[in-house]
């Protein structure tokens, strides 16, 4: 379900034009007819700051194997139009090797991206498409890129269809600017890039991280959602908004954030799993209101889609700079689960497993998710049926005096929830006895942080808490999204005789020191990968963990990604001193 | 070992009372709205296990521990999202929130609006005592410019907010007013308000005789608004305006539109539901 592998022969297509143009409309029906012919591969859209029409950008890698990153280049740029295209020239690196496909009739591309030597290839995209009743541009460009990929025409006439009939467009006038590109992608251009054919079974699917987010805390049990609405995790909360009341759950825009977590938390204190969705802003509005599900022992789930800061930062782009806040961010001794997934299908299974740790340790979660993972959409196997849901150890009606902070051999303490007959109890972010009662003596003080610690210490998380990779003396330790490229960069040092091993932590906190000891066994040099300036990551593992001396950081922030290529350079490094 | 069902005819306002022993001083406002919301709960009869009381931070927020009901103890100002939350998730529960002026109308001010015009089926009670007692007497929303305190000796020098007024404005459907000093007057009060199917403020003035000594003058001070509930908000608001903030009643009974979630049975099946990412 991680979806971590590093293709080979992988294809990357960058589709750019200005609004309306119909750019990240090209880029997603590529992808799914390509996952509809058993293709894997994802889409990354990239926008200007205009909140309707601007500069739009899809970027497009297709393999036969899973993808969990973009590659160090771009085979193919598809120019629709040129305007403001050098907002995009960082996001999509070209070489000579690269094509460039434009029409002649917009201009020149921009030198930025001329001067990657790149070869230009013309093609009268808005002529041809006027040749078509109610043609797009946008379509023509769909077919010759089929022709040039060797995708099927059939899968892509099948998406554009379904998609477009909607909007009203006539099926056979879509079929014919999809010929038309296709045709004129064989007049002879040089540009082939064919993958082979791979068998679709039709079981896969096709979902953003925010979306696998969503449904995996659905599939953990959660049936409650407040929500502020905040770039990039708004779309999560819309695909739950019309989803939850299907399955008796029901989703509420609050006023704010602090409001978001309280309506989550009181839902929870009713009895129903609950979550709320937001970015970093909104994570430091919330974190008074974790402390209080600290010690109160009430579970609660908070995803953050984490994007550049601080402050308001770049609302629209991936950073992992929210790691300390995540972890740190509490005041007072509050311990908590910190979770991150590793891909745009992870995310599905980290939010599960999320929603079962906090239910299960009665104590808040924090999901870690980020923009790249969050809004890419990606080809992935589905993952198995798990219809266990959530359990929470409530408390038994049996007539005796009900202690809801009770000292346990697990230290979690069985939950009173309201209705309950005999076990009323008050919830309390004041310091407490194990009655409930509010008590500022030390022996009570020293007992309950014990116990807040102890439960989450004694969990058995199993192999869960991390992915690894290879075997070697050297070993790449990263997190969240950065584990993709990691991943892409490690088996690439493989294939040239490095021996490296690739770990991505899922549990972040609580940490396991124990853990990742046993998998540093051997292990003389470590490479961090992180998407953050200050070295978050490097810092957050130092204090939790034995590593060799020779650490080497990658610490480069957003707003673009960590490619493959950066990570293998330094690794060919010290394949270079060994 | 359950114990044996003893058929329970009625209950009395002691059954609603914890043995958890108040921290508020002798003569504090709140005793009375203590002993006003356990008679106006043994009135409705409510089983103290389908009740609810949420608290933010205060002398007011303590309540709930002195209470048989569940309670939840939260944050400052956050007492309303809290209950809201639980209401709607758990839509069967009696949730009463308990407050004072500096939670419900500082801290916790945006929420008091948005609680308002959600029209939840809440009780909010705002223990309104115009001064911060927890922290030894700082001006609150609701204290008069010029009350001298070491924070502001020459007054905080701001206007009072009007709660029952800015209730009305954010869309609240029920609005009274009540004296500690009078625990039946609020228990009556409280039956209404609990009764009534969307958001319910009380304001209870409630003096704080440690801070504000001068309040215990507001037992011969308010007086009964001596006029039926309007359910016209234009009406309200002229009373409300026109009225001097110690005279006692339900000035507001319009039509609650609450909030509520429209849902369909619970269920662990989301076939339908992942059947439309498969490709």
């Amino acid at each position: 379900m991680h979806d971590l592998t590093s293709p080979s022969g992988a294809v990357a297509i960058a589709i750019m034009g200005s609004g309306g143009a119909g750019a990240i409309t090209a880029g997603g029906l590529l992808l799914e007819a390509a996952g509809r012919a058993g293709w894997h591969g994802l889409m990354t859209r990239s926008v200007g700051p205009q909140i309707r029409g601007g500069e739009a950008l899809a970027m497009v890698r297709l393999a036969t194997a899973p993808v969990s990153a973009h590659g160090d280049r771009f085979d193919l740029l598809l120019a629709l139009d040129w305007e403001n295209a050098e907002r995009f020239v960082d996001e999509t690196p070209l070489d000579a090797d690269s094509l460039i496909v434009a029409d002649p009739a917009a201009g020149e591309p921009p030198a930025a991206l001329r001067a990657s030597g790149a070869r230009v290839l013309p093609l009268p995209l808005d002529r041809l498409a006027k040749g078509v009743p109610e043609g797009r541009a946008n379509i023509v460009a769909l077919g010759a890129l089929a022709r040039w990929l060797a995708l099927p025409l059939e899968p892509l006439e099948a998406v554009v269809v379904r998609a477009l009939a909607r909007k009203g467009a006539n099926a056979a006038h879509l079929r014919q600017a999809l010929a038309v590109g296709h045709d004129a992608a064989a007049a002879g251009n040089g540009f082939q890039r064919p993958l082979p054919p791979v068998p679709g079974d039709g079981a896969r699917w096709l979902l953003t991280g925010n979306e696998a987010t969503a449904l995996g805390a659905l599939r953990g049990g959660a049936r409650f959602a407040a929500i502020y609405p905040i770039t990039p995790a708004t779309d999560l909360a819309e695909w739950l908004a019309p989803r939850l009341p299907e399955v008796g759950g029901q989703l509420i825009q609050a006023e704010d954030e602090i409001a978001a977590i309280n309506m989550a938390l009181g839902a929870s204190y009713g009895g129903v799993p609950a979550l709320t969705a937001t970015s970093g802003p909104g994570l430091a509005l919330m974190t008074e209101t974790l402390g209080l599900a600290v010690a109160a022992e009430i579970p609660v789930v908070v995803v953050d889609v984490m994007r550049g800061g601080p402050s308001t930062g770049i609302p629209t782009k991936s950073e992992q700079s929210d790691l300390n806040i995540a972890l740190y961010g509490l005041h007072g001794d509050a311990p908590h689960l910190v979770l991150a997934p590793i891909s745009v299908g992870d995310c599905l299974f980290a939010t599960q497993w999320a929603v079962r740790l906090a239910e299960a340790l009665q104590c808040p979660a924090i999901v870690l998710s980020d923009q790249f993972l969050g809004q890419t959409q990606a080809v992935c196997d589905p993952p198995p049926a798990d219809p266990a849901p959530a359990a929470r150890t409530t408390a038994p009606v049996n007539g005796e005096r009900y202690h809801r902070y009770a000292l346990t051999a697990n230290s979690v303490s069985p939950m009173a929830i309201p209705g309950m007959p005999g076990q009323q109890y008050t919830a309390d972010g004041l310091e407490h006895n194990p009655h409930g009662t509010p008590s500022s003596r030390a022996a009570d003080h020293q007992a309950q942080l014990d116990k807040r610690r102890d439960k989450l210490l004694r969990h058995d998380y199993g192999s869960a808490w991390a992915e690894v990779a290879g075997e070697g003396g050297i070993a790449v330790l990263t997190w969240g999204s950065t584990a993709g490229p990691v991943w892409e960069a490690a088996a690439r040092a493989r294939a040239q005789g490095l021996a490296v091993r690739a770990i991505a932590l899922r549990l972040l906190a609580p940490a396991q020191p124990a853990r990742l000891a046993a998998l540093l066994a051997g292990v003389q040099r470590v490479l961090v990968v992180e998407q953050s300036h200050s070295r978050q990551f490097l810092g957050y593992l130092r204090a939790h963990y034995p590593l060799p001396a020779d650490v080497q950081v990658i610490n480069q922030p957003g707003p673009l990604p960590i490619r493959p290529a950066a990570v293998l350079a330094r690794l060919s490094q010290w394949k270079r001193r060994v | 070992m359950s114990k044996p069902e003893i058929l329970q005819l009625s209950r009395v306002a002691k059954d609603y009372k914890s043995d958890v022993k108040p921290i508020w001083c002798p003569g504090c406002g709140h005793f009375g709205v203590q002993a006003a919301l356990f008679r106006a709960l043994a009135q409705l009869d409510l089983p103290p296990e389908r009740v609810a009381i949420i608290s933010g931070i205060g002398c007011s927020s303590r309540l709930p521990a002195y209470t048989e009901c569940y309670g939840f103890h939260g944050i400052h100002g956050r007492a309303l999202p809290l209950a809201t939350g639980l209401k709607l998730a758990r839509p069967e529960l009696t949730v009463i929130v308990a407050s004072g002026d500096g939670d419900a109308l500082s801290i916790g001010g945006n929420h008091f609006l948005h609680a308002c015009r959600r029209d939840v089926d809440l009780t909010c009670i705002v223990m309104d005592n115009a001064v911060y007692g927890m922290t030894k007497g700082q001006p609150s929303p609701t204290t008069a410019p010029d009350w001298s305190s070491k924070i502001a000796p020459d007054g905080a020098g701001f206007r009072p907010l009007q709660p029952l007024a800015v209730a009305l404005a954010a869309g609240a459907s029920f609005i009274a007013r009540g004296f500690s000093g009078d625990p039946n007057g609020i228990a009556r009060l409280l039956v209404e308000a609990i009764r009534h199917p969307g958001f319910a403020l009380v304001q209870v003035l409630s003096p704080c005789v440690t801070y504000r000594p001068e309040e215990k003058a507001w037992k011969q001070q308010v007086h009964a608004a001596g006029r039926e509930p309007t359910a016209d908000p234009a009406e309200a608001a002229r009373r409300l305006f026109a009225d001097d903030g110690l005279s006692t009643g339900i000035f507001y009974r319009g039509h609650p539109a609450p909030h509520a979630a429209a849902t369909r049975p619970a269920s662990c099946d989301l076939t339908a539901i992942e059947a439309a990412f498969a490709l």
